[in-house]
């Protein structure tokens, strides 16, 4: 008798055209989307004609989005978005973009409709593996591998085993989908769920709004992890009415289904986390962080830059002011969430608390432009990495957390909750 | 640079030696992404946690490092500037998986080895012998043993890297 299988054992075994599959495995998987940005593009574009390729499998599946330095923030970067607009042009690429409609990719992609319920994606990018959040199988490859999947249409996998995160109960004020992952990467390690899947349940995750199951997604890479993953429920239903495009499939794991492991959180143990410098798995609750004067506050990223984040963000900020000495950034992760969040009052509000409202960009989490810290700097930021040098100089400091920490921290210029002020 | 000894394929260097969690920002910073030139890469390799390791490092060289190595970004220009500057081999106790991938498909070689990791000390003169699977610290005298790979990345491997074996499967030749 043959015990059953997760939701990634199953959307691996789909995409295989396998009836079943078991981790350690290897198997080739057709792929229906296959991504790659301004960073990781060019190379995959080179390795890709090094290939012998000449036409992508299927220009509607591979999709390039400028995101990590634009707009051009040098002239290096204007040329290689330059060469990655060109190739999008030549292979006649349908999902190409790069301003007007453009945004971040991870934001993008699922607001699109372009990632859906039962794909199996591989992007040049490491938060890739944020779609799992919508019952999707989806991760992060360099980009020789994206540049071959171009080319073929396919990429091998070994099957992970996967670790279930069973997360109960109810969320405090303030606590959101970025405290339960960080939580989460405190508590096993940023190599604690190396190559394996994430799969994340329990009453917490179901209450869990789409924007929460994102970001906490979006970070199983934070823990060496190959996907995070969620089983779609009504709310992924909702969220991929009018948006889909093609047929999708809802898959869950079944009851008997083996996990390496199971952990049990309790939601109400979940305080308002902040990741302290130089790893994500340096997590505390905000009872335990001291005094911790901030230089920046960045609310946005593939990990925080929804509309929710904003309105979050905005709660706090409203009728406040950012402290004196605190450079507030506001980046709004696409320029739909940037018309929403204007058309809704959130950037008066966010222009009258004295932060700045960027265009969409990856920009300060990984320290390319709009927002890059000085030596001896210190910021808190809802991005997804606080390595050495990640958002400037090699002696600045990240701390991780939620957009509402976030702002809060900037209208105290010291970390603190909302509840503080 | 790795050689041949006989029929076996042989690395041979001066170790760097670093911790757990070296993640690709630390191998090459972002900023210095906006190229894909292989030799402007290595130029800037390790710099985010050694900024004389570009001054220090002789080809053929070896890193040793703790675990989950290449951890972060999926960014490939990481193993690519370890190659470029003449790294012949990195070994530590676990890699992470994008830069595992990435690395056999540019064809670094790496090796998963977590005693010959923790032992291995920063300067040991140290011999990696691929076709027998095994690491010698000439140091010291320490000897360990690796596996031979299995499944896609022996195939990566035999094919030398991702670009030659999808050639082929592509029909493209050679």
């Amino acid at each position: 008798m043959s015990a059953g299988m997760t939701i990634t054992e199953k959307l691996l075994a789909k995409a295989a055209g396998k009836d079943s599959v078991r981790p350690g495995e290897f198997v080739t998987c057709e792929l229906d989307l296959v991504l790659a940005n301004d960073i990781t593009a060019p190379i995959a574009i080179e390795q890709f004609g090094n290939m012998g390729g000449t036409q992508v499998f299927d220009r509607d599946k591979v999709v390039l989005v400028a995101d990590h330095s634009t707009p051009n923030k040098d002239i290096k970067t204007a040329q290689i978005v330059k060469q990655m607009r060109e190739f999008a042009r030549e292979q006649g690429l349908t999902n190409y973009y790069e301003g007007a409609g453009s945004g971040i990719e991870h934001i993008i992609l699922p607001d699109k409709g372009l990632v859906l319920p039962g794909d199996v994606v591989i992007g040049a990018d490491s938060h890739t593996c944020t779609y799992g959040a919508l019952g999707a199988f989806s991760t992060g490859v360099g980009s020789s591998d994206a540049g071959a999947a171009m080319a073929t249409g396919e990429t091998w996998f070994r099957v992970p085993a996967t670790l279930k995160f069973v997360i109960a109960g109810e969320l405090g004020k303030w606590v959101g989908g970025k405290d339960i992952i960080l939580y989460t990467i405190g508590k096993i390690g940023v190599d604690g769920a190396l190559y394996r899947a994430m799969e994340f349940a329990g009453s917490a995750i179901e209450n869990l709004p789409m924007a929460g199951r994102f970001t906490v997604c979006n970070m199983a890479i934070e823990a060496g992890g190959k996907n995070g993953i969620i089983a779609p429920d009504e709310k992924v239903e909702e969220f991929v009415k009018g948006r889909a495009q093609r047929a999708y499939e809802c898959l869950a794991s079944d009851t008997d289904a083996e996990y390496e492991r199971v952990h049990e959180w309790d939601a109400g143990d979940i305080e308002p986390q902040v990741s302290f410098p130089h790893l994500p798995e340096n997590a505390r609750g905000i009872s335990q962080v001291g005094d911790i004067t901030i230089h920046q506050a960045v609310v946005g990223a593939c990990t925080n830059g929804r509309l929710e984040d904003l309105r979050i963000a905005a709660e706090v900020l409203k009728g406040r002011q950012v402290a004196a000495g605190v450079r507030c950034i506001i980046i709004p992760g696409s320029q739909e969430i940037h018309l929403q969040a204007t058309r809704e009052g959130l950037v008066e509000t966010f222009l009258e608390a004295g932060c700045m409202v960027s265009t969409p960009t990856c920009g300060p989490c990984l320290g390319g432009h709009m927002g890059v810290l000085a030596e001896g700097e210190k910021a808190i930021a809802t991005t997804n990495r606080n390595f050495v040098g990640r958002m400037g100089h090699p002696e600045s400091e990240i701390y991780l957390s939620s957009p509402a920490l976030a702002a809060a921290s900037a209208v105290a210029g010291k970390i603190c909750s909302p509840d503080e002020l | 640079m790795n050689s041949k000894r006989g029929e076996n394929m042989i690395s041979k260097g001066k170790v760097h030696k670093y911790g757990d969690h070296v993640d690709t920002d630390a191998i090459i910073p972002a900023r210095y992404l906006m190229t894909t030139d292989p030799d402007e890469l290595a130029s800037h390799c390790m710099e985010g946690i050694d900024t004389e390791f570009v001054s220090r490092a002789e080809p053929g060289d070896i890193i040793v490092a703790g675990k989950n190595f290449g951890c972060g970004s999926s960014r490939e220009h990481a193993p690519i500037a370890i190659k470029a500057a003449g790294v012949s081999c990195v070994i530590a106790a676990s890699f992470a998986r994008i830069f595992y991938r990435n690395s056999f498909n540019i064809g670094l070689p790496i090796i998963e080895q977590a005693e010959a990791a923790a032992a291995i000390d920063d300067g040991d003169e140290v011999e990696v012998d691929f076709t027998d699977g095994l690491i010698r610290d000439l140091t010291t005298g320490d000897e360990w043993r690796f596996a031979a790979l299995t499944g896609p990345v022996a195939e990566l491997i035999e094919a030398g890297g991702l670009v030659n074996l999808t050639r082929s499967r592509l029909g493209a030749g050679g």
